[in-house]
C-alpha cells in the first residue's frame, strides 16, 4: 500500500478533509482485485482549485543521495514518461537530449571549497513564472493552488516557454507517443513539464510520486505541501531549517525550496 | 527634375519563368521538409531540449528583420524627405512584405503543432512578447500595403508622408520587439540584454539594405536598366554605415558582459573555447559580416566596382545569418548558470557538465525549410515586379531625382500621362 | 515488422468497416456503441443519445477547461468517461483502443469524415487504477457493478 510517512501535520482543510473522507468510503466499496499502481480512488475534485493553498516541495539536500535515482525513476512510471519509445534509427546520445523529463538529479561540486552536493531538480512552480509571462497563447499556465503546467489543447509547440524557464525544467515531445496513461496525457508536439503530479492533487492524494519514493528509499530528503499552511510539515521545516530558492536573484520565488545548496 | 517612370520586370519569358521555376522548386522541396519534419516529429532536426530553437529560426530570424531594414530605403525616401531614394520606394516596400511572408512561414512551419496556428490567433497572453510580435507582424504588412497604395496611385500621394511615417515607426517597434523576444529572457546570460533592441535594429538596417542591394542590382542587370554611379554610391555608403553600427553594438555587447564577472565564463566560452560558434563568431559575424565588406565599400577602388559591392552585400547577408546562428543557437547552448559558483559533475538532462555547451548540429531538413522561406520572400518579390509596375526605368545619374526636398520645388509628380 | 504488419491489418479491417458502414447506413441510423463495452448495457449516455451525437464535442471541450485550469474532475462530462464506458476488449480480455476504425470513437469519426485528435495525446484504452482489462473482467465475473462517478445511464437528465 501507500507510503504514508509524508502525511503533512493536522489537516486543517476541511473541505479536503471531507473529500478524503469519501474517498475512503468509495474505495471500501470497491472489490479491488486488479489495483496495481497506487491504491487510489478517491473522489475527484469538484469545486475548483483556490488559492488558498499553495503546493509545493523542500529539498533537503544533506539527505539527498549520490547514485539514488529513485525519485526520477518514480517520476517516470508517475507519469509515463518510461513508456517513451525512441524513435527507429535515432542515435542514444540525441534520443537523451530529446527525450522528456520532468525530474533530474544533478550532482554538484563547488568550485572553491569542493563540497559535493546531490539534488533533484525539476520545474520550481514560481509564483511568477517566466514561462507563463512569455507563452503567446497562454497554454502555459499557473493553477489557482500555485501549481504551474502546460494546457496542452492550446499549446502550438513553439518552445519559448522552455527558452525562458531558467531551470530548464520543461521538455518538448519529438515524436509519435503511444500507450499514454489515463492520468498522463502526451503528445508530439507540444511542451510539459512536473506538474506536481497534478492528477493526484485532484483526487486528494497526500504527496508526489517523488517524495513516496525517496521516503520509500528511506532518504526522506523531499517534503511535499501547502506553503501556506502554517501547521503543514513542509512550512514548519522551512521555518525551522535555513533553505533558499535556486535562482533567488530572479524573483520568482519558487514553491520547490531547497536547504543546503 | 524628370519624371520617375516605373515598368514592369520586362525580361525574357524564358529566363523569368526558369526564376519562377528554381524558386518554386526550392519551395516544394522546403514543403516537402515540413511535412517530413512534422510528420516524425521535431526528433528528425537537430533540435533538442537544451537547444530548442535551431537552424530555421535563424532563417526566420534573418528573414523578418531583414524585412524591416528592407523598408528602410522607402522611409528615407519619404519619411525622412530625400526625394533621390524615391525611386527605390516601390520595390523597399514589396521586398519588405514579401521577406515578411517568408519569414513568418518558416516561423510557422516549424511549429510543434503548425495545425493549430488558429489558437495562436484566438488566444492571447498580452504578457508575451511573442504575442505583441505577432500583432507586430501583421501589423507591419498591412501598413506596408498601404504604404505602396500611397507610393503608387495619385489618391493616395497626400497620405504617403503620415504613412511613411507610422511605418518608420511601427518598423522600428518590430525590430526593437524581435530583438526583445532573447533580450527578455532572463533565464538565459547570452540574451537577458536590452542592447538587444537596438542591436537588432542596426542589424535589420545592415542586412535588409544588403538583400535590397542584391534584388535591386539582380533585376535592374537582367532588364538592361541603368543604375547610375551616384545611387550607387550613396546605397553602398549607407550599408558600410549600417555595418558599422552593427559592429559597434557587437563591441558594446561583448565589452559589458566581460567587464561583468557573471559573464566571463559566458564570454571566455563564446570568444575562445565555443568550438564552432567561436568560429562563426569571428569568422562569419565580425569577418565576412563586417570587417570584409567595410574595407571593399570603404575601398578607393574596390568601392566602387559593382561586383564587388555586390560581392560585399552577399558578404553581409552570409555574416548576418552567421551572427543570428551564434546569436539564437549559442546563447542556448551555453548551459544556464543555474549554481553560479559550482560546477555540475553529472547531470541527468545535460545541465552543462563540467561547463559542457548543450549538442545541437543543424539538419538538413532544417537547412531547406530556411531556404525555403528565403526562396517564398523572392518568389513573391519576382512575381511582384513582373506584374505591378515596382521598379523605376533607370537609375542613371541624370534621371534621379533632387538628393534633398526643394521647400518649393515640387516632389517627384508623375504627370498625367 | 509485427507492429507495422499489425497496423496494416488494422487500417485493412478499418477500411473494410468503413465500406461496410457506408453502405449499411445508409439505409438507418446506425448504433456505433460497440458490444461488449459497458455502454451497450445501458439506455443512454450521460444525456439523452442525440444530444450526445450532437454535443459531446462541446461537453468534453467545455469540460476540458475547467479539468486542466480548475482541476474538476468529478463531472459527468469527461473524456475518460468516454472511454471507460465505451471500450470493448477482445477475447483475450485486452481493451481495444477506442479511435481505432472499427471502435465506438473511430468508427463514427470516420464515417462523419472528422478528424479526431483526441488521441494523439489521451490514452485510447483504460489505463488507470481499478479498472484496468483483469480489474474489469473481474469484476464482470463477480457481477459487481463498476463504481459509477460520473452519473451514467442518464440519471442526470
Amino acid at each position: 500500500m501507500k507510503d504514508k510517512t509524508d502525511r503533512g501535520g493536522p489537516q486543517v482543510d476541511s473541505s479536503r478533509r471531507k473529500f478524503i473522507g469519501v474517498a475512503a468510503g468509495v474505495s471500501a466499496a470497491m472489490v479491488a482485485p486488479g489495483v496495481i499502481l497506487h491504491s487510489v480512488s478517491a473522489a475527484p475534485r469538484s469545486e475548483p482549485v483556490t488559492s488558498a493553498v499553495r503546493w509545493g516541495l523542500l529539498v533537503d539536500t544533506a539527505k539527498c543521495a549520490d547514485g539514488c535515482s529513485a525519485c526520477v525513476d518514480a517520476c517516470n512510471q508517475e507519469n509515463g514518461l518510461n513508456l517513451q519509445d525512441k524513435p527507429e534509427g535515432l542515435s542514444e546520445p540525441k534520443w537523451d537530449s530529446q527525450k522528456a523529463l520532468w525530474i533530474r538529479k544533478i550532482k554538484l561540486q563547488d568550485n572553491q571549497t569542493g563540497r559535493i552536493t546531490n539534488l533533484p531538480m525539476m520545474c520550481q512552480h514560481c509564483e511568477h513564472p517566466p514561462c507563463v509571462d512569455v507563452c503567446p497563447t497562454g497554454a502555459s499556465f499557473k493553477r489557482a493552488d500555485g501549481i504551474v503546467m502546460v494546457d496542452r489543447h492550446t499549446c502550438i509547440g513553439c518552445r519559448y516557454c522552455m527558452i525562458a524557464c531558467p531551470y530548464k525544467a520543461r521538455s518538448f515531445i519529438h515524436h509519435d507517443t503511444n500507450d499514454q496513461l489515463t492520468r498522463a496525457p502526451r503528445g508530439k508536439g507540444c511542451v510539459e513539464s512536473c506538474n506536481l503530479c497534478v492528477h493526484r492533487r485532484d483526487t486528494g492524494e497526500d504527496s508526489t510520486a517523488c517524495v513516496d519514493a525517496c521516503a520509500a528509499e528511506g532518504h526522506h530528503a523531499i517534503v511535499f505541501g501547502d506553503l501556506k499552511d502554517p501547521e503543514s510539515r513542509i512550512s514548519q521545516q522551512l521555518r525551522d531549517m535555513p533553505s533558499r530558492q535556486v535562482r533567488e536573484d530572479l524573483a520568482l520565488n519558487t514553491g520547490v525550496r531547497y536547504s543546503g545548496v | 527634375m524628370k519624371r520617375v517612370v516605373y515598368r514592369e520586370w520586362r525580361i525574357a519569358p524564358g529566363r523569368y519563368w526558369s526564376i519562377l521555376g528554381i524558386l518554386a522548386a526550392v519551395i516544394a522541396v522546403a514543403a516537402l521538409a515540413f511535412g517530413y519534419m512534422e510528420h516524425q516529429g521535431h526528433w528528425v532536426t537537430g533540435m533538442n531540449n537544451s537547444v530548442v530553437w535551431g537552424t530555421p529560426h535563424v532563417f526566420a530570424v534573418f528573414l523578418i528583420i531583414s524585412s524591416s531594414g528592407a523598408l528602410n530605403i522607402a522611409s528615407i525616401g519619404s519619411a525622412f524627405g530625400k526625394p533621390i531614394y524615391k525611386p527605390l520606394g516601390r520595390l523597399s516596400g514589396l521586398l519588405a512584405v514579401a521577406l515578411l511572408m517568408g519569414g513568418l512561414l518558416v516561423l510557422v512551419t516549424d511549429l510543434g503543432r503548425p495545425e493549430r496556428l488558429i489558437v495562436a490567433m484566438t488566444h492571447y497572453n498580452f504578457r508575451s512578447i511573442f504575442a505583441w510580435n505577432i500583432f507586430l507582424y501583421t501589423g507591419f504588412m498591412g501598413i506596408v500595403i498601404a504604404y505602396l497604395w500611397t507610393m503608387a496611385d495619385r489618391q493616395g500621394e497626400p497620405f504617403n508622408r503620415p504613412v511613411s511615417i507610422l511605418a518608420l515607426v511601427w518598423r522600428l517597434a518590430l525590430t526593437t520587439g524581435t530583438g526583445s523576444i532573447f533580450g527578455f529572457i532572463v533565464a538565459r546570460q547570452a540574451y537577458d540584454a536590452a542592447i538587444l533592441g537596438p542591436m537588432f535594429v542596426a542589424m535589420s538596417f545592415a542586412y535588409g539594405l544588403a538583400v535590397f542591394i542584391l534584388v535591386l542590382m539582380f533585376s535592374f542587370a537582367d532588364d538592361d536598366r541603368p543604375i547610375g554611379p551616384k545611387m550607387l554610391r550613396r546605397l553602398k555608403n549607407l550599408l558600410a554605415l549600417f555595418v558599422s553600427i552593427v559592429l559597434y553594438f557587437t563591441l558594446v555587447y561583448h565589452l559589458t558582459n566581460l567587464y561583468v564577472a557573471e559573464n566571463n565564463a559566458l564570454e571566455y566560452w563564446l570568444l575562445l573555447g565555443g568550438g564552432i560558434y567561436t568560429f562563426l563568431f569571428w569568422i562569419g559575424w565580425v569577418l565576412i559580416g563586417g570587417l570584409l565588406p567595410l574595407g571593399i565599400l570603404y575601398h578607393p577602388e574596390l568601392g566602387q566596382d559593382r561586383r564587388w559591392i555586390a560581392g560585399a552585400c552577399a558578404m553581409v547577408i552570409v555574416g548576418g545569418l552567421a551572427t543570428l546562428y551564434v546569436v539564437i543557437i549559442a546563447s542556448q547552448a551555453f548551459p544556464i548558470q543555474m549554481f553560479p559558483g559550482s560546477t555540475i559533475l553529472e547531470s541527468g538532462f545535460l545541465d552543462g557538465v563540467n561547463g559542457q555547451a548543450a549538442p545541437y548540429w543543424p539538419t538538413i531538413p532544417e537547412v531547406l525549410l530556411g531556404l525555403g522561406g528565403v526562396a517564398v520572400g523572392l518568389l513573391i518579390t519576382a512575381v511582384g515586379v513582373r506584374v505591378l509596375q515596382f521598379l523605376p526605368e533607370s537609375l542613371a545619374d541624370d534621371l534621379l531625382p533632387a538628393d534633398e526636398e526643394q521647400p518649393t520645388a515640387p516632389t517627384a509628380q508623375p504627370k498625367p500621362v | 515488422m509485427a507492429k507495422a504488419v499489425f497496423r496494416a491489418s488494422l487500417a485493412a479491417v478499418g477500411l473494410v468497416w468503413v465500406l461496410a458502414a457506408q453502405t449499411v447506413l445508409a439505409a438507418d441510423a446506425k448504433r456505433y456503441v460497440v458490444e461488449g463495452s459497458r455502454a451497450a448495457e445501458l439506455d443512454s449516455c450521460v444525456e439523452p443519445t442525440e444530444r450526445m451525437r450532437r454535443m459531446h464535442m462541446d461537453f468534453i471541450k467545455h469540460q476540458r477547461i475547467s479539468t486542466v485550469h480548475e482541476g474538476i474532475r468529478s463531472t459527468k462530462y469527461s473524456l475518460t468517461g468516454c472511454v471507460d464506458c465505451h471500450i470493448s476488449y477482445d477475447a483475450q480480455a485486452q481493451p481495444q483502443p477506442i479511435d481505432r476504425p472499427d471502435q465506438f470513437c473511430g468508427a463514427c469519426h470516420a464515417y462523419v469524415a472528422v478528424d479526431l485528435n483526441c488521441f494523439d495525446c489521451h490514452a485510447s484504452v483504460p489505463n488507470h487504477a481499478g479498472l484496468d482489462a483483469e480489474a474489469q473482467a473481474a469484476h464482470r465475473a463477480a457481477g459487481v457493478k463498476l463504481p459509477d462517478q460520473s452519473g451514467r445511464n442518464g440519471e442526470s437528465h
